[in-house]
């Protein structure tokens, strides 16, 4: 086990300067003019403009200037420092301000998906044919066909501005209730995930031949269930969240533009819109570290629920 | 479908350990029912063993599993018929009541043990749950209770491979653990429901002694479900052959053997490979078991039977007594014997 996490360490520092590398070629080859864009409409000086071109290294061209900013970038990464956007912003501390709210946002969003989908999943997967299992089925293909960006300002008209059940926008600092509902849009579809996943591995493992075991060995129905049925049914279920959280974790665009919510999400889609590349790339690398170390630690909490997987 | 006149095993009141009459058993499914037990009636004493012998799909596992209670319904209804444990009609007990039977009064192990064991729990505390959960013991006594059942079953090394996991064992250990744990409450009847199919030959073997050794010092009754007709002679008092939900043959092992009296039974026999008899080619039961959602009429054997006369397409046979406690669902049960005896 120790060794396995060791190679996937290393493999994590590959894939961390593979996709780094990638994320960066593809943020600055395509850019016109940065020196323009960071500007907008409004005319750069000729002194502006040495300066800037001074200061990113915009002077080496081709290929050969491309890997001298690369590396440069890499340099001042491994050091901690992500750098200062286009518009004069240290990198590090708009994600220290950014990410705070979107742990908030995904933590909320799991609970939700945990809390009625597996639940639900579970219900459903024991009364399979039931009226709850075909309702739950009906209402998680309905969440599952309609995307976020239509289900959250509709989520926003109706409970945040028409009823006025909740804040229909959160703004900078938001508090818990302010970000339950895009908490729970955000949710609906791991909910709705969570939901189907659950049921099938419930229904499977009902049919399974250890669960006649459990019967004959004259085990009461619910232990058989709690005890033998959950324990494998939720396998897939906990990997699959995990994941879940590794997603979660890396900002919702669509939800927190919609919702307002200053998050990473909300950053990343600024940056990008305003073909701000250090920003892009920056909260990019950070975000590529969050889901890697996510997807190593579902392996692992993967072999400990399931003592068949053995990682050598 | 008629119903046996006068059973053959027909006994007094409480006079068998286990004993089933007349039982039907169907699976209603959304293609039609399929009748997968028609009639079966046999019995068992304390400290014998019975092996039932059928094809895949002759309705023997579905029997144990209705004797254990523990059939899927649905699909599966127990239509009609009495199973007598101890005299007692265990279809009309309460489902709380015949869960106190099962592990206890009965238990039962199964084919693939790989498959039958939860994966994710450590042998031990498979073989312990049963202990913990319906004897009271604690922790530590289930503990030490488990590693001596698996001394028992001759696990080698048991009180350091409690810990380990189902996948962990060899496919004969695996069958060992679950026969350690079905062992745990000291049944009075132990159903084995094929419990060498999915193993080696040397060890399946192994696992039959054991069973028989087990059978023997624990002095427990024992149902051995198998279609291996290899595996019954050594171990088994009496046969039972079923064929499409019924019991069509009913005798001791040595006479089986030495003259079968029904078709199906002689063409059983006739297909085992032999090693004394060379160049010759294997015989074989022509055709397929009958599809259970439409048992063909009179005989359900006649579309496969050498013997098929009129009678056998119009008429149910009734259960032949040929002495000796033997019984043959056949027309022509005397002339197969005879000819078994000639041949």
């Amino acid at each position: 086990m120790f060794r396995y996490i060791l190679r996937r360490l290393l493999q994590m520092v590959l894939a961390f300067f593979g996709t780094t590398l990638i994320v960066y070629a593809l943020t600055f080859a395509g850019q016109g003019d940065p020196i323009q864009a960071l500007a907008g409409e409004r005319p750069v000086t000729p002194a502006q403009r040495a300066y800037l071109t001074e200061k990113y290294h915009l002077d080496a061209t081709g290929v050969g200037g491309f890997f001298y900013r690369y590396f440069d970038y890499v340099k001042n990464l491994l050091q901690g420092n992500l750098g200062e956007s286009l518009t004069g912003r240290n990198i590090g501390d708009i994600l220290q301000q950014a990410w705070p709210v979107t742990v908030r946002l995904a933590l909320i969003a799991l609970a939700v998906a945990i809390i009625f989908g597996v639940t639900a999943g579970v219900l459903a997967g024991i009364r399979r044919a039931s009226i709850f299992d075909n309702s739950t089925l009906v209402l998680t293909l309905l969440v599952l066909g309609i995307p976020t960006i239509v289900l959250a300002p509709l989520a926003q008209y109706f409970l945040g501005v028409k009823w006025q059940l909740f804040p229909p926008t959160a703004g900078s600092d938001p508090t818990f209730y302010a970000l339950l509902l895009p908490g729970i849009v955000l949710g609906s579809l791991s909910l709705a995930t969570a939901l189907r996943l659950t049921r099938a591995s419930v229904a499977e493992n009902l049919r399974a031949d250890y669960v006649r075991t459990a019967r004959s060995k004259g085990l009461v129905k619910r232990r058989i269930v709690v005890v033998h049925v959950l324990r494998n049914s939720l396998i897939p279920v906990v990997t699959f969240l995990g994941v879940e959280l590794g997603n979660l974790m890396s900002g919702a665009i669509i939800t927190e533009g919609v919702f307002n919510i200053p998050g990473v999400g909300f950053n990343l889609f600024r940056g990008i819109r305003t073909e701000d590349g250090p920003l892009v790339v920056g909260i990019v690398s950070v975000l590529v570290v969050v889901y890697l170390v996510s997807n190593l630690v579902v392996d692992v909490l993967y072999a400990v629920l399931d003592p068949r997987i053995r990682y050598e | 479908m008629t119903v046996n006149p006068t059973p053959a095993s027909a006994t007094p009141e409480g006079g068998h350990l286990l004993e089933l009459r007349d039982l039907h058993v169907e699976f209603r499914t959304n293609e039609g029912v399929a009748r997968v037990i028609n009639g079966v009636s046999y019995h068992l004493d304390a400290g014998e063993t019975l092996a039932v012998l059928g094809e895949s799909g002759s309705g023997k596992s579905v029997t144990a599993q209705a004797i254990m209670g523990i059939l899927d319904t649905p699909p599966a209804f127990v239509r009609s018929g009495q199973i007598l444990y101890q005299g007692e009609d265990l279809l009309t007990r309460s489902e709380e009541q015949r869960r106190q039977v099962r592990g206890k009064e009965i238990a039962m192990i199964f084919q693939d043990a790989l498959s039958a064991l939860n994966p994710v729990f450590p042998v031990g505390w498979q073989i312990g749950e049963t202990l913990r959960q319906r004897a009271g013991m604690s922790r530590a006594d289930a503990r030490r209770r488990a590693v001596e059942l698996m001394d028992l079953v001759k696990i080698p090394g048991a009180a350091k491979r409690i810990g380990d996991y189902p996948h962990q064992f060899s496919g004969g250990m695996r069958q060992r653990v679950m026969i350690a744990m079905a062992l745990a409450l000291d049944p009075k009847v132990l159903i084995a429901d094929e419990p060498t199919t999915a193993l080696d030959v040397t060890v399946q073997a192994q696992i039959m002694d054991l069973l028989a050794d087990l059978r023997r010092e624990l002095n427990m009754a024992m149902i051995l479900i198998t279609h291996d007709l290899g595996v019954v002679a050594g171990v088994a008092d009496r046969i039972a052959v079923m064929y499409a939900g019924r019991i069509v043959e009913h005798a001791d092992v040595r006479s089986l053997y030495k003259a079968p009296a029904h078709p199906y039974t002689k063409g059983l026999l006739e297909s085992i490979p032999r090693l004394d008899v060379r160049g010759q080619e294997l015989s074989t039961i022509k055709g397929l078991p009958p599809n259970l959602m439409r048992i063909p009429s009179g005989c359900p054997f006649h579309p496969r039977c050498p013997y098929v006369q009129q009678v056998c397409v119009d008429e149910v046979p009734h259960d032949l007594v040929l002495g000796d406690g033997r019984t043959s669902a056949c027309h022509f049960a005397q002339e197969v014997r005879d000819d078994s005896v000639a041949s």
